[in-house]
């Protein structure tokens, strides 16, 4: 009998190591694996398939002895089966830096495919797959690998962005300390269809579990995907570096400053040289997509978003975690019947898709779909699919003034409207906060949105305004 | 590696030195002095006012040594959502640790969320950020 506890970052932080230490010390044998996902649940133990959780150490004797309730077979769990995971296919079954059970679980095939189909199909397969960049932008990856291999260069470059930095986002960190060789093969792949020699991944400093485990998979596997090389870089704490200009900036060894575009990085990318520049779950998605083709990809999702998206459910949610599942759910699905409302108990009042610079929306627009598109459409955005969940305790002026604050605190300084449009802003909201002029600094705020949305270099001055604004247009009762 | 020259061995013929070089002087020395600075500039071939701009610039790096230990709390939003503005009053009336906010821990569906080191704790209330504020 074996106990399987995970040891992702979510887990040690709920106490799993005590948990593992305790099952050694009762003469059982523990294997450290990667997380289902099921946060609410973490630490999560699971024997003969079977799931306890969350356990303490005070509870072993009765889950050895069959006396502990158990949630049944984790693998049967609602939240697992109404998930479709390609990408997180792994989760909770493997251990991270095990190249025995990558192997074992489909492991490098996707690459093997590569190599035998050649550079020009797999960026076809690519924009078949319909798959578009993860972190945010939603640009067509195949489209960026193909500008990539058309340049002409002695050196270029694969640059995987691990600066996850919006908070609700945790399926880049799940990804690098559960299945990092997944991503290492998603790397290698996009190296040999471009013709790129080196690739850096650039993991946020406050990620330490992630970068241990990125460190040990790039050794462990690198004879398996050489000429290639990889190397893993830290960054300082700077939000900004997850924008990809400001990262290539970071990792040249400057400031984490905004550059202008163009050009664009995939031809003058870092130190010049033509690069990719993808997320972590944009790299993770193609082992899958060459393993099963392009259209197998496709065949998920709607309209123009292809394929599945890792769905972050966090803050105030009562069954917190990573989701993967098609385009085309709807909000209300995942709050409520994946996420099963608050935690609290109370009131769901809103949620806020995409990070600190996606919109917050209301109940009554639950039935949005998941879907690059509709959300635009409606002055919302997904950017990495996190959601927060806020009960009806939040207000929302001080949320729109934090906005604000974390704008101004992580702004790269570079252009004027991100500079010193946040500072102002915090201290208009301030100002409406105390009463004061509410109405003509609430036109203020409108109008200075309207400067930072559209002067601003990147998406942070430039998407500020979707948290400010919505909070002010859908819950004008705080501001007033 | 004990002083700033062993470091820059360390990292010779690596592309764009420069943070992982300020990680090591940051994490043995707990601050990058002005004197490391001017080290670092001249084996890189960069002016001071380029290194001091860096290290200016990123969060992780300190001018000036402090060697109380850390707390960086979470302060972002699903740990809001979570409850942790509650539990700043307290941890803002004591000294004996500095706090330090930062944004996200990615421990977004757990929070409110800590870490001290490279050590994180999930689940914060009053009673468990005091007894890592006394231990820590």
């Amino acid at each position: 009998m074996k106990a399987r506890i995970s040891d992702d970052a979510v887990a040690i932080a709920c106490g799993a190591d005590a948990v593992a230490a305790a099952f050694e010390k009762a003469g059982v044998e523990v294997e450290r694996v990667s997380s289902w996902g099921m946060h609410w649940l973490e630490p999560l133990v699971e024997m003969d398939g079977v799931g306890y959780g969350p356990v303490s150490p005070d509870q072993i004797a009765a889950i050895l002895s069959g006396s502990a309730p158990s949630i049944g077979r984790i693998a049967d769990h609602p939240f697992i089966t109404r998930q479709t995971r390609l990408t997180f296919a792994r989760a909770g079954k493997t251990r991270p830096t095990s190249l025995d059970d990558f192997y074992a679980t489909a492991g490098w095939i996707g690459l093997a495919k590569a190599r035998e189909i050649g550079p020009e199909a797999i960026v076809e397969t690519l924009i078949a797959s319909g798959l578009r960049g993860r972190g945010g932008a939603g640009f067509p990856a195949g489209i960026k690998w193909k500008t990539v291999a058309g340049a002409i260069s002695d050196q270029k470059y694969i640059v995987c962005n691990a600066d996850e930095g919006d908070s609700a986002t945790f399926a880049d960190r799940m990804v690098m300390e559960g299945d990092p060789f997944m991503l290492i093969e998603g790397m290698a792949i996009a190296a040999f269809a471009v013709g790129a020699s080196k690739g850096y991944v650039y993991i946020r400093s406050e990620y330490p579990h992630a970068i241990a485990k990125m460190q040990a998979a790039v050794i462990a596997c690198a004879h398996l995907i050489a000429p290639f090389v990889i190397e893993v870089r830290v960054g300082a704490g700077a939000y900004v570096c997850g924008e990809e200009t400001s990262l290539l900036n970071s990792l040249e060894g400057k400031r984490g400053e905004v550059r202008a575009k163009p050009p664009l990085p995939a031809l003058e990318g870092l130190f010049g040289k033509p690069t990719v520049v993808n997320n972590v779950l944009t790299l993770a998605a193609v082992p899958w997509i060459l393993a099963h083709g392009g259209d197998a990809y496709a065949a998920f999702g709607m309209g123009r978003s292809k394929g599945t998206m890792p769905v972050q459910l966090a803050g105030n949610v009562k069954h917190g975690g990573l989701f993967e599942v098609a385009f085309g759910i709807t909000l209300g699905e995942l709050v409520h019947d994946i996420g099963g409302g608050t935690d609290s108990g109370r009131p769901v009042r809103c949620v806020q898709v995409g990070g600190p610079l996606g919109a917050y929306i209301p109940p009554s627009q639950f039935d949005l779909p998941f879907d690059y598109e509709a959300f635009a459409a409606a002055d919302a955005l997904i950017g990495h699919a996190g959601i927060t969940v806020f009960d009806d305790t939040v207000d929302m002026a001080q949320m729109a003034r934090f906005a604000m604050e974390f704008c101004a605190i992580e702004s790269c300084g570079k252009c004027t409207p991100c500079r010193l449009g946040s500072t102002r802003g915090v201290e208009t909201i301030d100002q409406i906060i105390a009463g004061k002029n509410v109405e003509a600094n609430l036109a203020l705020i409108a109008d200075l949105s309207e400067t930072m949305k559209f002067g601003s270099l990147c998406a942070l001055g430039g998407f500020t305004p979707y948290p400010v604004m919505s909070a002010i247009n859908h819950f004008p009762e705080d501001f007033r | 590696m004990t002083n700033i020259a062993d470091i820059l061995a360390e990292h010779e013929g690596s592309e764009g030195p420069l943070l992982p070089i300020l990680h090591d002087v940051q994490r043995i020395f707990g601050h990058v002095s002005e004197d490391a600075m001017r080290e670092i500039a001249h084996a890189l071939n960069l002016t001071r006012a380029e290194v001091y701009g860096v290290v200016s610039f990123y969060h992780d790096f300190r001018k000036e040594s402090d060697t109380r230990p850390v707390i960086k709390l979470c302060r972002a939003e699903a740990c809001k959502a979570r409850g942790v503005e509650a539990l700043v009053p307290q941890a803002d009336s004591q000294t004996r640790v500095r706090i330090e906010a930062v944004y996200c821990l990615g421990l977004c569906s757990v929070g409110p969320a800590a870490m001290i080191g490279d050590q994180v704790y999930a689940r914060l209330n009053q009673e468990r950020l005091v007894s890592l504020m006394e231990t820590a």
